[in-house]
């Protein structure tokens, strides 16, 4: 099981209270979760990604074993810690006050 | 006994304030989308309890929530959990695609950016959501950058109408300060085929073919912003409003002047008459008396708040051009107030009611349609905008 970790108004949005389990099949890329993730929680199409892009939105950041993945190829392979369940796949909010 | 239920949208959520025909005790329900903002909500006339709300962040783009108990839970429609072996099926959900399509309306094109270069156009969020007058499953939604989309399916899915942005001025449009923003939807009782919008900075438009063919109806407007101020586009329209029992008689408030339109549109002509400015976003019609209009002069164009620090909704009992400051029971002092151009609405009870929010998160009301308010909030989060639904 793929576990990814959500901002908090997104586990709000996907009525879930901490990670998120998911089964993804071979190969585990930032792709094949975030199409897994929306596929469960279609609520939250849209607001990591573009809906037509498929681009991640500019305010979002993808984080894993303490690396900043956010500009790796969305198809290549997450690290062998994501998809072994050992560590989640943090999706995180950029920190932006002000407003 | 009939009730009242005010639905506010906030920079920071949304909020439900109900009272009962009175008007006088109210009760708040909220936040709800804590922490987003919330462009607009209204319900459908045919059914009261569905209601469409507009959820917008900067971090998560664009959300359409809907309720069909009259607020108390919410979904966003088709973004039901899905679990089981269908979960790997792409499902279509609140997804704003510009229409692109030889076949309907015309390829994307330009419109112009604030420094009037070509720009292309690029979706950010839902101003407005209009519900049809006859079906609750079929809303309108004015978005930014401006066009006009439908839904059928109750907001699960959309589609462009394409000719408003396809019929041939958009590549004159251009943003106004708050972004090139579709904010007025109007559908016109008498005709289920005629629409009107309005658009900041390209103008009003209406369609009498059900959103297949638009037309710019601005002649009459001025605009001395513009290289040419009679231009067929281009003008700032703010908001246009109409009462339903009197179609064709529009009443808009421009960036500067305030207008109306005898002629669904086809010429208008300016009454700001004696009004301190003629500066403003909102403008509403009593639900009862079609030639009493309501406007909230605000100082331009540096300022965007109230002059003279005073708060006072401005009313015309002429159809314009003569105005009364109302003013009892809102502040007359050290106010630094704006009321944008969806924050205010009126109800249907026999003593009109009318209700503004402002950007200092004030919700006032009058129940005697507009000689004296009350506040029913305080301190909302900046209000965007302000929707009234009579129940019986």
């Amino acid at each position: 099981m793929i576990r990814v970790v959500l901002p908090q108004h997104l586990r709000t949005l996907a009525h879930v209270s901490s990670e998120v389990m998911l089964e993804v099949t071979d190969p585990v890329t930032q792709r094949t979760v975030l199409d897994a993730l929306e596929a469960r929680y279609p609520m939250l199409l849209g607001t990591i990604r573009d809906h037509v892009t498929q681009e991640r939105r500019p305010f979002l950041r993808f984080f894993a074993c303490e690396e900043d993945l956010s500009h790796e190829p969305p198809d290549a392979p997450l690290p062998e810690a994501v998809s072994s369940g050992k560590e989640p796949f943090l999706v995180i909010g950029a920190i932006a006050g002000g407003r | 006994m009939s009730q009242v239920r005010v639905l506010v949208g906030t920079r920071k959520g949304a909020f439900i304030l109900t009272s009962d025909g009175k008007r006088e005790k109210w009760e708040v329900n909220g936040p709800l989308f804590t922490g987003w903002e919330i462009y607009h909500l209204k319900g459908s006339p045919v059914d009261p309890n569905r209601i469409y709300a507009s959820q917008t962040s900067g971090w998560f783009g664009q959300l359409i929530q809907r309720s069909n108990d009259g607020g108390k839970t919410w979904e966003t429609p088709g973004g039901d959990i899905k679990p089981g072996p269908d979960a790997f099926q792409k499902p279509a959900s609140n997804k704003f695609v510009y229409d692109a399509s030889d076949s309907t309306g015309k390829p994307m094109t330009t419109h112009q950016f604030y420094d009037g270069k070509p720009h292309p156009w690029e979706f950010k969020r839902v101003w407005h959501l209009e519900p049809s007058l006859t079906d609750p499953d079929t809303v309108y939604a004015g978005v930014e950058d401006a066009a006009i989309f439908k839904s059928t399916d109750g907001a699960k899915t959309w589609h462009e109408l394409a000719g408003l942005r396809g019929h041939g001025t958009g590549p004159q449009w251009q943003p106004g300060a708050g972004g090139m923003c579709l904010h007025t939807i109007i559908l016109d009782p008498s005709d289920p085929k005629r629409v009107y919008v309005a658009i900041s900075a390209a103008g009003a438009f209406r369609t009498d073919d059900g959103g297949v063919t638009w037309k710019p109806i601005n002649k009459g407007l001025y605009s001395q912003y513009i290289p040419n101020p009679t231009a067929e586009v281009g003008h700032c329209v703010h908001h246009v409003a109409m009462n339903p029992k009197r179609p064709g008689v529009l009443f808009m408030q421009k960036h500067w002047d305030v207008m109306r339109s005898d002629d669904a549109g086809e010429q208008w002509r300016e009454i700001s008459g004696n009004l301190p400015t003629d500066f403003g976003f909102v403008i509403d019609v009593h639900a009862h008396e079609p030639e009493t209009i309501y406007v909230v002069p605000i100082k331009s164009d540096g300022e965007h708040f109230v002059p003279d620090a005073k708060l006072r909704v401005y009313r015309s009992k002429t159809g314009g051009n003569e105005w009364e400051p109302l003013t009892k029971g809102l502040p007359q002092s050290n106010c630094y107030v704006n009321v944008l151009r969806d924050a205010m609405a009126v109800d249907q009870l026999d003593s009109c009611g009318v209700y503004f929010g402002t950007t200092g998160g004030q919700v006032y009301a009058s129940n005697d349609a507009g000689d004296s308010w009350n506040a029913i909030v305080h301190d909302l989060p900046a209000v965007l905008s302000v929707e009234v639904q009579t129940l019986q």
